[in-house]
C-alpha cells in the first residue's frame, strides 16, 4: 500500500516537473535579468521546501520526546537529511544566480549567511546522531537537538537580517510583480518540489526503518 | 527556597572542585593568551584597525576558551561515576543543571575578565570608556554561551569525539548571540555608547537567554536520563 502511494506521488511528482520544465522554457528572459531569472522556479520551492522539512523535523521530535515511538524519530532524521539536500540545492542555485546577477559566487548577504547557518545547524544534528552508538540516545539526544536547532532559526534570521540585506525583495511579498501565467507555473513547481520532497522522505524512511530491523535482528544474532 | 540552596551547592561544588586542581581554568586561560598572541600575526595590530575588529577579536577567544571549560563540566563527573551519581542525588534535575550553568558561568566570565585587559594591553586599546555596557554585554552574552554550552556539555559527555563535538553543536546555535555580542563589543570598545540605533542587539541578546535558558531547563531532565 505504502509503497503504491510512494509510486504514485513520484511519477505525479516527474510529470509536473516535466510539464513545469516545458512551460518555463517556453516563457521569454525577463526583461532585467534574463535568462537566469527563471532559476526562481528551483530556487524559491527548494528553500520553501527545506523550511517546511526543519519544521515537520521539530514537531517529529517533539513528538518522538513525548511518545518515545521510534517512528517519529526515523521521521526526524529521513526529513532531516532531506531537507539538508533541498537547502544546499537552494544554496547552489542561489550561488549560480549570484554569479550571473551580482558577478560574485557568494556573498556575506542576510538570506545567504541565515542558509549557510541553517545547513550547519542541521549537519551538526546528524554529525551528532553519527557520533552516538546506543539507540534511544541516539534518538533522545538528537530531538533535543532538534528542537533546539529549530528554534534558533528565527532568531538567525532576523539577527542576521539586521546585520546587513543585499538580497533582492522577494518577489512575492515584497513588492515585485508576477505575471499570473508565471505565478500558476510557480504554484505548480512548488507542489511538484514538495512532492519530491515527500518521496524522499519516504524512500529515505524506509530505508532508516529496514536498518532498525536489520540491527535487531544482529542483536538476536549476537544473543544466540 | 530549597531550590535555589541546590543550585547553590551544586555551583559551590564545581567551582570548589576546580579551584583545588584548576586543570580546565589553566588550559582555558592559556589558550586564550595563544590565540591573543596568534591574532597578532594575522593583521597590522595597529590601533584603528584592531579598534574596528575588536568585538569579533574578543568573542572568538572568548568563544574558544569557554569551550574548553564547559567541555569540562560533565566530563570531569565521569571518573568514579559521579554523574550518575549526581543524577540519582535528590535534587530535580534543572537544580543540576542550572548549578553547573552557574559554576561555568563564574569560570568562563574570570577567564574572560583577565583576556580582555591583556588585549587591552597587548593591542594598545583603550576599551574602558563605556565600562559598565560592556560588562553587561560580556555578561549577556556570556551568560547564553554558557547556558547552551553546559546542557551541549550534558548531551555530549557520553558521545564519541566528545570534545569535537561540543563546539560543532554550540557554535552554530550561538551565532546569533555571538553576531550581537561582536557588533556591540566593537562599538562600545571604539567608545560608542549603546544607543535606540543598535540596542536591538541587547535585546536579542537578552531574548536569546531568556529563551535558551527555559528551554535548557524543560528539557535536561531529559538530557540526563535519556543517556
Amino acid at each position: 500500500m505504502r509503497d503504491k502511494i510512494l509510486y504514485i506521488i513520484g511519477a505525479a511528482a516527474v510529470i509536473l516537473l516535466a510539464r513545469d520544465l516545458y512551460l518555463i522554457t517556453g516563457f521569454p528572459p525577463e526583461r532585467n535579468q534574463g535568462v537566469i531569472f527563471k532559476i526562481i522556479f528551483f530556487h524559491v520551492p527548494m528553500a520553501i521546501t527545506a523550511l517546511t522539512c526543519a519544521m515537520v523535523a521539530f514537531l517529529s521530535s517533539i513528538l518522538f520526546l513525548i511518545t518515545k515511538n521510534f517512528k517519529y524519530d526515523a521521521l526526524a532524521v529521513a526529513v532531516t537529511e532531506v531537507g539538508l539536500a533541498f537547502l544546499a540545492g537552494n544554496l547552489i542555485t542561489g550561488s549560480i544566480w549570484g554569479r550571473v546577477a551580482w558577478g560574485i559566487w557568494w556573498t556575506w548577504d542576510a538570506r545567504l549567511t541565515s542558509a549557510l547557518v541553517c545547513w550547519l545547524l542541521y549537519a551538526g544534528y546528524l554529525m551528532l546522531r553519527n557520533a552516538i552508538e546506543e539507540p534511544t540516545q541516539r534518538a533522545t539526544f538528537a530531538a533535543v537537538f532538534s528542537i533546539f536547532a529549530f528554534i534558533d532559526v528565527p532568531i538567525v534570521i532576523f539577527s542576521i537580517k539586521w546585520w546587513r540585506t543585499q538580497h533582492p525583495q522577494p518577489v512575492f511579498w515584497g513588492g515585485g510583480s508576477f505575471p499570473p501565467d508565471w505565478k500558476a507555473v510557480f504554484g505548480w513547481q512548488m507542489l511538484a518540489v514538495l512532492m519530491v520532497g515527500v518521496v524522499f522522505t519516504m524512500v529515505r524512511l524506509r530505508q532508516e526503518e529496514f536498518q532498525r530491523e536489520i540491527d535487531s535482528l544482529r542483536r538476536m544474532a549476537h544473543a544466540l | 527556597m530549597a531550590f535555589v540552596q541546590q543550585v547553590l551547592v551544586v555551583m559551590a561544588k564545581d567551582l570548589r572542585a576546580e579551584l583545588r586542581t584548576k586543570e580546565a581554568i589553566n588550559a582555558s586561560l592559556s589558550f586564550a593568551l595563544v590565540v591573543l598572541l596568534l591574532f597578532s600575526f594575522a593583521f597590522d595590530p595597529s590601533e584603528e584597525t584592531t579598534r574596528e575588529i575588536s568585538g569579533g577579536l574578543l568573542w572568538i577567544v572568548f568563544a574558544f576558551a569557554g569551550t574548553l571549560l564547559l567541555n569540562r563540566s560533565f566530563a570531569r563527573e565521569l571518573g568514579n561515576d559521579c554523574l550518575d551519581a549526581l543524577i540519582s542525588a535528590p535534587i530535580p534535575g534543572s537544580a543540576l543543571f542550572l548549578g553547573k550553568a552557574l559554576a561555568n558561568y563564574v569560570l568562563v566570565l574570570a577567564v574572560e575578565l583577565i583576556a580582555l585587559p591583556l588585549f587591552g594591553v597587548f593591542y594598545n586599546v583603550r576599551w574602558t570608556s563605556q565600562f559598565w555596557q560592556l560588562m553587561m554585554v560580556i555578561a549577556l552574552a556570556t551568560w547564553g554561551m554558557t547556558v547552551t554550552g553546559t546542557i551541549f556539555s550534558a548531551l555530549t559527555v557520553n558521545i564519541r569525539l566528545r570534545e569535537v563535538m561540543l563546539p560543532i553543536l554550540n557554535f552554530p546555535i550561538l551565532i546569533p548571540a555571538l553576531l550581537g555580542a561582536m557588533q556591540l563589543t566593537s562599538a562600545l570598545v571604539a567608545g560608542t555608547p549603546i544607543t535606540a540605533a543598535n540596542d536591538s542587539w541587547l535585546k536579542m541578546l537578552i531574548g536569546f537567554d531568556v529563551m535558551y535558558t527555559a528551554v535548557s531547563v524543560f528539557l535536561v531532565e531529559t538530557v540526563l536520563v535519556g543517556g
